[in-house]
C-alpha cells in the first residue's frame, strides 16, 4: 500500500461552506425577500448533498454584529429525511437572526451609522478554520471550498482581515466562490476568487437564483476543469488612497507602515514617520493604533 | 533467483567486513558495530536504530496512529510565539518592522560544502532549502529584493543581480554548483556591502550567510570589515551548518543579526524560515521615505500589444503601467521605461498583517476557574473540547480581546498563517483600519 501524502484528495467529493449573508438593512430593501431567498437556497444545499454521499456541507451565517455555525451535514445529529434538515436550518437561521438583532440594537447606541455591511471577515474566518480542522483529520478528506452569498456592500474597515483571509486560503488552496445577490459588485468578493481562482457571478435574474446556483456553483473542483464557468469581465487591483478613499493608478507609499496616500505629505498619518527625501536623519515612529 | 544470490552476499560481506573493522580498531560512523555485532544482515541493520513501529498507537477506535503530539508541538509553538513578541517589545505595542528589505543569500561553496553529512551533501541541501526559502520570502514581503553571492576558492562571487522576482533566482540555484577551496569571509562582506550602498535609502539591507566551513581566509583584517558593514547598516544574520564559530557570531552581535547552527536538514529548514518574515527593525537604520508607486489595471482580454519585458507581441492580459502606457506581464515590477515601481493592492495587503499582528492567546486550564461555565466547543472550528469516553479534555486558549475559547490546533493556526483572530472579526466594534 503506498503511503497516502499529507492531503489526499478524493476527486469528486466536495465540501462546501456556505456563507449566507443575514444582514437585516440588507434584506429589508432587497428586491427579493429572505425567505424567497431561503426558498432557492435550502434545495441547492440538498442538491449538495445529493450529488455524492459523502458530500459535506456547513452553513454559517454572517449578521452585522456576531457569525455563527446553523447547519453542519457531518453532524450525528443533522441527519433524517430532508423537510426535517430544512426546519431545523430555518429555526436555527431565525434564532441567529434574533440574537444578533439584539446585540446590534444594543451597540447601536453608541455607533453614529446603523452598520450596513455584515461580518464578511469574520464568517471567512470561521469557514478557514473549521477547513483547517477537516485537513486534520487524517489523509482522505473531500476538497474544501467556500461559497459567499453576499448582499451587502463591503465594509471598508473589513479590508486587512479579508485579505488576510484571502491570502490564506490562496495557501490552502481552497476556492473562494461568489455569487452576489445585491444590487452592487463587491470589490473585496472579486479579488477573493480571481486571487484564490474561484467563481464570482451577479445573476442578473435573482428570480431564477437556483438555476444559476445548480449551474455554477455546484460543480466539485475536478469536474470543473471541463466546464466553462463565467468568467470576470475585470477585476480591479488599483488601491484606495487612505486620506480620501478615492482609488488612485499613481500614489506615494510609505517605507515604514505601506500606507497608501495620493499626494505628497511631509507625515504619515498611520504611523507617523517623518519624510525628507535628503540624508536619511532620524525618524521618530509614534504608531498611534 | 538473481535476487536470491545477491540477498545472500551482503550478510557475508558484511560480516567479513565488520569482524575486519574490528581487528583494524576502526571506529566507524555507523553503530551497526556496535549493537548485535556479528554479521546482521542489511534490512535488520536499518531496524536497529529507528523502530519506526514505536512511534504508532492505537486510537480509540482500534485504528494506528502516528503518536499524538499535539500538546508538544503546542509547547514550541507557544515558546516561539512568546519569545517573539517578547525580543520587539510588548505584543500591545505596535514594533516596527522593515518592510522593504534588500537581502543578499551568501552560500558557502568551499571543500567543507562537499561533506556528505547532509544527504546527499550540505551543497545540495543548502540549495534545495534555498529555494524554498525564497519562495517563502516573496510570499511574506512582496516588495523586497533578494540577489545571490557565493564564496568559492577564496574569492566571493556575485551569482545574481538583486531583484524582485523569484524565478531568476531560483534558476540560478538549480544550476550546476561546485565546491572548492576556500571559504572568505570578508570578500564576501566586501562584496555584499559594495552592492547594498547602491540601493535607495528607504531599504533595510540584510545578508543571510549559509556557512558550512570552519574557517576564513581573509586577505584583510576582517573586524575592520565587519566595522564597515556596522557603519553601513547591514544587518547580518549567519546559518552554520557545522559548529559555532566565533568570527560568525562576532559579526551577528556587532550588526544586530541572529546566528544560529542547524544541527540537522528539518532543524536547517526551521531556522533559515524564519528569517522569512521580517525582523524588527531599528528605527534610523532606513530612512522613512514616502515611494511613487503606480497601481496597474489589468488589460482587456482580446488586445494585442508588445510587452516591454519580454519584446515580443502579446494577447490579452498583462498591466500597463499609468505613467508610460506600456505593458508589463507581471507584477510587482519595474516598469523599464520610466522606472515606476508597479505593484498591485494584494502585494502592499501582504504586508499589512506584520503591521497587525494577533495578540497571543492566553492558555485556560482544562476545568477553568471555579464557578466559570467553558463552552464545550472550540469558537473556530466547532470542535468539541471534552475528550471521549473519559479521556483528558483537551487543552484550550481564550482571546484576551473577545474572550472567545480556541483549540490548541486553531491557536497555532491563527497565529501563523490566518492572523485574524475569528472572534475579534466576529464583533462589530473592534476594527483595525
Amino acid at each position: 500500500m503506498a503511503s497516502a501524502p499529507s492531503k489526499l484528495y478524493q476527486d469528486d467529493v466536495s465540501l462546501v461552506v456556505a456563507l449566507l449573508d443575514t444582514n437585516p438593512f440588507f434584506w429589508a430593501g432587497a428586491s427579493l425577500p429572505f425567505s424567497e431567498f431561503l426558498h432557492h437556497v435550502i434545495p441547492f444545499i440538498n442538491t449538495l448533498l445529493l450529488l455524492n454521499q459523502l458530500n459535506r456541507v456547513v452553513l454559517i451565517a454572517t449578521g452585522t454584529s456576531s457569525c455563527g455555525y446553523i447547519f453542519d451535514s457531518g453532524d450525528g445529529n443533522s441527519s433524517g429525511n430532508s423537510n426535517a434538515v430544512c426546519s431545523g436550518i430555518i429555526k436555527k437561521l431565525e434564532d441567529f437572526v434574533g440574537k444578533d438583532s439584539k446585540i446590534t440594537k444594543g451597540s447601536n447606541g453608541d455607533s453614529t451609522r446603523p452598520a450596513i455591511s455584515s461580518l464578511l471577515s469574520g464568517s471567512l474566518s470561521l469557514a478557514l478554520c473549521y477547513i483547517q480542522r477537516i485537513f486534520r483529520c487524517g489523509a482522505r478528506h473531500p476538497q474544501p471550498r467556500i461559497l459567499c452569498l453576499q448582499g451587502s456592500p463591503d465594509g471598508p474597515e473589513q479590508y486587512v482581515a479579508v485579505m488576510n483571509s484571502i491570502f490564506s486560503a490562496q495557501r490552502l488552496m481552497i476556492p473562494i466562490d461568489s455569487c452576489i445577490v445585491g444590487a452592487q459588485h463587491s470589490a473585496f468578493l472579486q479579488q477573493a476568487s480571481y486571487i484564490t481562482g474561484g467563481v464570482y457571478l451577479k445573476p442578473q435574474q435573482l428570480d431564477g437564483l437556483f438555476q444559476f446556483l445548480a449551474a455554477v456553483f455546484a460543480t466539485d473542483l475536478h469536474s470543473r476543469n471541463f466546464l466553462r464557468l463565467p468568467k470576470p469581465a475585470g477585476v480591479d487591483f488599483r488601491a484606495s488612497c487612505f486620506c480620501h478613499k478615492k482609488t488612485i493608478d499613481m500614489g506615494y507609499v510609505c517605507s515604514v507602515c505601506l500606507s497608501i496616500f495620493c499626494k505628497y505629505h511631509k507625515k504619515c498619518s498611520t504611523c507617523g514617520s517623518e519624510f525628507n527625501q535628503a540624508a536619511p536623519d532620524s525618524t521618530i515612529p509614534d504608531q498611534k493604533h | 533467483m538473481y535476487g536470491a544470490r545477491v540477498a545472500f552476499q551482503p550478510s557475508a560481506a558484511t560480516a567479513s567486513s565488520s569482524k575486519e573493522k574490528k581487528r583494524r580498531g576502526e571506529d566507524d560512523d555507523d553503530e551497526e558495530d556496535d549493537n548485535e555485532g556479528k554479521g546482521t544482515e542489511a534490512w535488520e541493520r536499518a531496524y536497529a536504530d529507528e523502530r519506526s513501529w514505536e512511534d504508532l498507537q492505537e486510537d480509540e477506535s482500534g485504528l494506528l496512529r502516528p503518536i499524538d503530539t499535539k500538546t508538544l508541538v503546542h509547547a514550541q509553538y507557544r515558546k516561539r510565539l512568546l519569545l517573539r513578541s517578547s525580543t520587539g517589545g510588548s505584543a500591545a505595542s505596535r514594533i516596527q518592522k522593515g518592510l522593504i528589505r534588500y537581502l543578499y543569500i551568501v552560500i558557502d561553496l568551499s571543500r567543507a560544502a562537499s561533506e556528505t553529512d547532509y544527504r546527499p551533501s550540505r551543497m545540495a541541501v543548502v540549495a534545495r532549502q534555498a529555494e524554498a526559502f525564497i519562495r517563502e520570502f516573496f510570499d511574506q514581503n512582496p516588495l523586497s529584493h533578494v540577489g545571490l553571492v557565493t564564496m568559492k576558492d577564496g574569492l566571493a562571487h556575485r551569482l545574481t543581480e538583486i531583484g524582485g522576482s523569484p524565478e531568476a533566482q531560483i534558476k540560478a540555484l538549480m544550476g550546476k554548483l561546485e565546491c572548492c577551496g576556500e571559504a572568505s569571509l570578508q570578500n564576501a562582506l566586501e562584496l555584499v556591502h559594495g552592492y547594498l550602498s547602491q540601493i535607495p535609502s528607504y531599504g533595510h539591507r540584510e545578508v543571510l550567510i549559509l556557512s558550512s566551513a570552519l574557517n576564513t581566509c581573509d586577505p584583510g583584517d576582517v573586524m575592520e570589515t565587519v566595522q564597515r558593514c556596522k557603519k553601513a547598516k547591514i544587518r547580518c544574520s549567519v546559518i552554520g551548518l557545522s559548529a559555532e564559530v566565533f568570527i560568525c557570531k562576532h559579526l551577528c552581535e556587532e550588526t544586530g543579526g541572529t546566528y544560529t547552527v542547524a544541527l540537522n536538514e528539518s532543524h536547517f529548514k526551521e531556522l533559515l524560515l524564519e528569517h522569512a518574515p521580517p525582523p524588527p527593525a531599528i528605527a534610523e537604520y532606513a530612512a522613512a521615505n514616502l515611494i511613487k508607486m503606480g497601481f496597474p489595471q489589468r488589460g482587456a482580454e482580446g488586445v494585442v500589444s508588445i510587452c516591454s519585458c519580454h519584446k515580443e507581441a502579446k494577447v490579452g492580459g498583462g498591466y500597463t503601467c499609468p505613467r508610460c502606457k506600456v505593458r508589463v506581464c507581471e507584477l510587482p515590477t519595474e516598469c523599464r521605461t520610466c522606472g515606476l515601481t508597479l505593484v498591485s493592492s494584494p502585494h502592499l495587503a501582504r504586508s499589512y498583517h506584520h503591521l497587525f499582528p494577533v495578540a497571543p492567546f492566553d492558555e485556560v486550564s482544562p476545568h477553568g476557574r471555579p464557578g466559570q461555565r467553558l463552552p464545550t466547543t472550540c469558537f473556530g472550528c466547532q470542535q468539541s473540547f471534552v475528550g471521549q469516553g473519559g479521556a483528558q479534555p483537551s487543552l484550550r486558549t481564550s482571546c484576551p480581546k473577545c474572550n472567545q475559547f480556541f483549540c490548541i490546533d486553531c491557536d497555532i493556526y491563527i497565529h501563523e498563517s490566518l492572523h485574524n483572530c475569528p472572534g475579534c472579526e466576529s464583533q462589530r466594534n473592534s476594527s483595525v483600519l
